[in-house]
């Protein structure tokens, strides 16, 4: 993987708009934006509503995927452009999502929704209706999603990439600063991982560093690139935006997204946890 | 809207704290972009940046303007990016409310 396969420019974008064969899909929490303008012609997908299961605490499984892809008209043989509020993160977390159901031709829109408006882009309010398709998605590839088992033996083993702010990372906030803080689970972070918070590896536009700025970012903060990388956040969509520059863009071997997070990690009972700006002893 | 344990997008700037959040134990740092004609703007993107200007959050403005963010007591960068230009500030907060005025320009 590089950035020329994985990574779109804001002008190939606009310029590609309307052109058969690729889908731009929003990926969003908040789907008010959506509503109030999108990319012309980009279907929508509903972070929570269409990519978690209502009950438990996990993915829509492979046949509800099919099912959601199909009804957006979305079709195997698509370049599909994700793009997203957040810098990015929902759409990182579909991309992710994307390649753990093994959908072939998945791209990111450099600088997502903020530099398409900051660069006074068209958006458009119009209704997207796309023929329905029949969409066949793989097995989880498991290659990329790492679970708590796996993240607890890789303490001292393994890079573990904390992405989250440093006062996360620290323990002296509970989310990021634009939430509420009071949440049930432990401060502090995974012993032994290191803290690159996700935003060192984008511009103030959202777009992403260029590759050698971000091999030196990864370098100078002491990631091993011959051991196997596990990234967490506190949800798993800003972890993803780490797991798309590692694996998709610096082309890293094995890298895992570990969608547990924090809220996992931190409600475990009998885990160990390291608190203050240092990674801590394994 | 909630505020659930897994959600993430910046709640509605314009909406009251919600009455859930202990505004004794938050530290919120508040206020509205203005352009230097000094009308709100709205849609400006607004990032909070710790006492080393590192990234902590960003939120959208409302239409009027507003942006909130939920901190720790002290130093802080506020920093609008918009379609009129940028601008930031620093901010020393306490506990409870703290009100910043930003402005724009090209």
């Amino acid at each position: 993987m590089s950035r020329d396969t994985s990574l779109v420019s804001a002008d190939w974008a606009e310029k590609s708009l309307g052109a058969d064969g690729i889908v731009f899909v929003e990926v969003d929490e908040d789907t008010t934006a959506y509503a109030a303008g999108h990319i012309p012609g980009a279907v929508k997908l509903d972070w929570k509503l269409d990519l978690q299961d209502p009950v438990r605490r996990d993915f829509v499984n492979r046949a509800q995927f099919e099912e959601l892809l199909s009804a957006r008209g979305i079709g195997n043989d698509d370049t599909v452009v994700l793009y997203g509020g957040n810098n990015n993160w929902f759409a990182a977390y579909a991309y992710w999502y994307f390649s753990l159901y093994g959908h072939r031709d998945v791209k990111l829109l450099d600088g997502g929704r903020k530099k398409w408006e900051l660069d006074n882009r068209p958006l458009s309010t119009e209704a997207v209706d796309r023929p329905r398709t029949s969409y066949t998605a793989q097995d989880q590839d498991s290659s990329i999603r790492a679970f708590r088992d796996e993240v607890v033996s890789a303490i001292g083993a393994k890079n573990l990439v904390d992405v989250r702010s440093p006062d996360e990372y620290a323990g002296r906030l509970l989310a990021p600063a634009h939430l509420p803080q009071e949440q049930a689970q432990r401060a502090g972070h995974i012993p032994t991982a290191l803290s690159v918070p996700w935003s060192k590896a984008a511009n103030e536009d959202g777009t992403f560093k260029s590759d050698d700025e971000l091999r030196t970012l990864y370098g100078e903060a002491g990631l091993d690139g011959s051991k196997a990388t596990i990234a967490y956040c506190r949800i798993g969509e800003r972890s993803s935006h780490t797991w798309f520059v590692l694996r998709e863009l610096l082309g890293h071997g094995d890298v895992k997204n570990y969608d547990g997070s924090w809220t996992e990690y931190g409600s475990l009972v009998g885990v160990p946890v390291a608190l203050g700006d240092e990674p801590g002893e394994a | 809207m909630t505020l659930g344990p897994l959600g993430c997008t910046p709640p509605d700037q314009a909406a009251p704290v919600p009455s859930h959040v202990d505004l004794a134990k938050e530290t919120v740092i508040t206020g509205i972009v203005t352009a230097g004609s000094g009308e709100p703007v709205e849609g400006a993107y607004v990032r909070l940046l710790d006492a080393s200007g590192e990234f902590a959050a960003e939120v959208v403005t409302s239409p009027a303007g507003q942006f909130r963010f939920f901190a720790a007591p002290g130093t802080w960068t506020v920093r609008a990016l918009s379609r009129q230009g940028n601008g930031d500030t620093s901010v020393t907060a306490d506990r409870g409310v703290n009100e910043v005025a930003l402005t724009v320009a090209s």
